[in-house]
């Protein structure tokens, strides 16, 4: 026994070589962004989740070591470019009423901080739950007479970007009493509800499941703190409803519409399973 | 007039059980989630039942178990335990059983069933995202069951 640190390293290799298994995910590595933001990407899970696991973590943690340096800089962040064109969009004055966002909202920095961190959010007006999404596309309606932009759409996804980056290291923080609980309940139903042919629910992968690989796939709690994520797979930036989408779709189930009551829903459940964890968007991710 | 006799000849084939197939909805499980008898009324092929277990589109068995016999398949999950042993472990029956429907042996398992054609909460049209039209087809026929009951048999070695 010599060298015991040496022997288990190689036979934890081997293994890795011989199941082709990626084993390069660094889940103790430490998120700081531009040298000096430090995020919170593990914490005490939230009460509401106490008796089913005690830490939450982002899914930053589960990807390789080059896609978590590509989130440590923003300079290499490709989701920042994202950020930069809808700051133009901003200021950009559209629709009936000759009002751009910059009209009502002023400086983005300083109107939106701490925004990102409570949504979705309870609208007394409305009287519903609203994602972000559904609120950038209210003021475009009402405010400004300009058209809706597509739920899950570039134009969209960017400013949702724009505005979250606002709320970085921020700690999510969405309310799930008072009026908004119903569709808090709503959500969490459908997180455990298994569907398709695969008879699969959120919670079978993400809940019983992370840290565990499932093919060339690390599974992660599947936190929505990094929304929208930019992902190498597709070039660009997605926000929560498209990768709802894409998980139920991978059950062999017919999916939620994005936008609809049902994911609303269900984003703020996953929200409320990631309060505590920093804002990080615009992640990246494969 | 055309839509309708196109409907009813793909019912016609979609359902059409072959002579000594067991369908899906009359599989006989026993107590402990054994399925006795071949559901193609045919013996299985093992080395294509390997396939079967390690293509994505079929069987994908690899997706969620490490299987030392197809290490040359990449990428091995760890949702489930390693296959290795498995034959040792289980009989034909027992293994047909897990296959055709793993609930009835693991209550609440996440391993999907692969024979099974409902009872599925909002059932889509494979991967596709769209609900599903028409009867549902089992993610694996009853000969490639069979066949995957034959390869798993083989791997007797821890
Ligand atoms: C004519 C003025 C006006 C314009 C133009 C406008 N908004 Fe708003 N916005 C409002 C008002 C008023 C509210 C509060 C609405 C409410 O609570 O129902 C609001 C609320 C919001 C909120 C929620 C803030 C919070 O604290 O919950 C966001 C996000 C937002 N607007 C984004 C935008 C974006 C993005 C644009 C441009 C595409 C835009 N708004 C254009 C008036 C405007
Ligand atoms: C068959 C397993 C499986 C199921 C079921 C599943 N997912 Fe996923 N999900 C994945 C995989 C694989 C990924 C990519 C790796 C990762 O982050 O876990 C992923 C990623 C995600 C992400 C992105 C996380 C990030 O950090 O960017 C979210 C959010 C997510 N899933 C939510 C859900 C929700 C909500 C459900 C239920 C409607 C669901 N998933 C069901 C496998 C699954
Ligand atoms: C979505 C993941 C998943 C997939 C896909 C899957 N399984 Fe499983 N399987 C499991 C889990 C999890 C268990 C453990 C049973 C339990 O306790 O829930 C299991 C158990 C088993 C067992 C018994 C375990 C033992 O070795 O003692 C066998 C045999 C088995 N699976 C075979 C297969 C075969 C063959 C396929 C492909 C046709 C397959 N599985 C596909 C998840 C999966």
């Amino acid at each position: 026994m010599t060298k015991p640190m040496g022997n288990t390293l190689t036979a934890i290799a081997l293994a890795a070589v011989a199941f082709g298994t990626v084993a390069t995910a660094d889940e103790s590595a430490d998120l700081v962004i531009n040298g000096d933001q430090e995020m919170t990407i593990r914490t005490a899970a939230p009460a509401h989740l106490s008796d089913v696991m005690d830490e939450i973590n982002s899914g930053w943690l589960y990807r390789k070591d080059e896609t978590q340096l590509l989130q440590m800089d923003d300079f290499d962040n490709p989701g920042m470019i994202f950020v930069d064109l809808a700051q133009d969009a901003w200021n950009a004055v559209d629709g009936s009423e000759d009002k751009s966002c910059a009209s009502c909202h002023d400086n983005v920095e300083e109107t939106m901080k701490g925004v990102r961190a409570v949504y979705p959010k309870w609208n007394e007006t409305a009287g519903e739950v609203r994602t972000l999404a559904h609120q950038i596309n209210d003021c475009r309606e009402n405010q400004m007479g300009a058209e809706k932009w597509k739920y899950t759409g570039g134009k969209m996804t960017a400013m949702e970007a724009l505005i979250s980056v606002q709320s970085r290291g921020m700690p999510v923080d969405v309310a799930i009493d008072g009026p908004a609980q119903s569709t808090w309940e709503q959500g969490k139903e459908m997180y455990y509800s298994r569907t398709g042919q695969l008879e699969l629910s959120c919670a079978n992968c993400h809940e019983e499941n992370y840290g565990n690989m499932i093919r060339a796939d690390h599974l992660s709690q599947g936190q929505i703190n990094g929304f929208p994520v930019y992902r190498l797979k597709n070039s660009k930036l997605n926000n929560a409803h498209a990768r709802f989408k894409g998980c139920v779709r991978d059950t062999r189930a017919e999916t939620y519409k994005p936008g609809s009551a049902d994911f609303v829903a269900l984003e703020l459940y996953v929200a409320s399973r990631g309060n505590g964890l920093s804002v990080e968007a615009p992640s990246v991710r494969n | 007039m055309k839509l309708t006799s196109l409907t009813l000849a793909a019912s016609l084939i979609g359902s059409a059980a072959l002579a000594g197939e067991v369908a899906p909805k009359d599989v006989q499980f026993d107590d402990y989630g054994a399925v006795e008898v071949s559901l193609s009324g045919a013996s299985g092929d093992a080395a294509n039942g390997a396939l079967i277990a390690g293509t994505k589109s079929k069987g994908n068995c690899v997706a969620c178990h490490a299987i030392t016999a197809l290490a040359d398949v990449p990428f091995h999950g760890e949702v489930g335990p390693t296959l290795d042993g498995a034959g040792a472990r289980w009989n034909a029956a027992e293994l047909r059983g897990l296959l055709a429907n793993a609930k009835m042996t693991f209550d609440g398992t996440v391993m999907p069933a692969f024979y099974k054609v409902d009872g599925f909460t909002r059932p889509g049209d494979a991967y596709t995202g769209k609900a599903a039209e028409g009867e549902l087809m089992p993610i694996l026929t009853a000969q490639e069951i069979e066949d995957v009951v034959a390869f798993v048999a083989t791997l007797n070695e821890e």
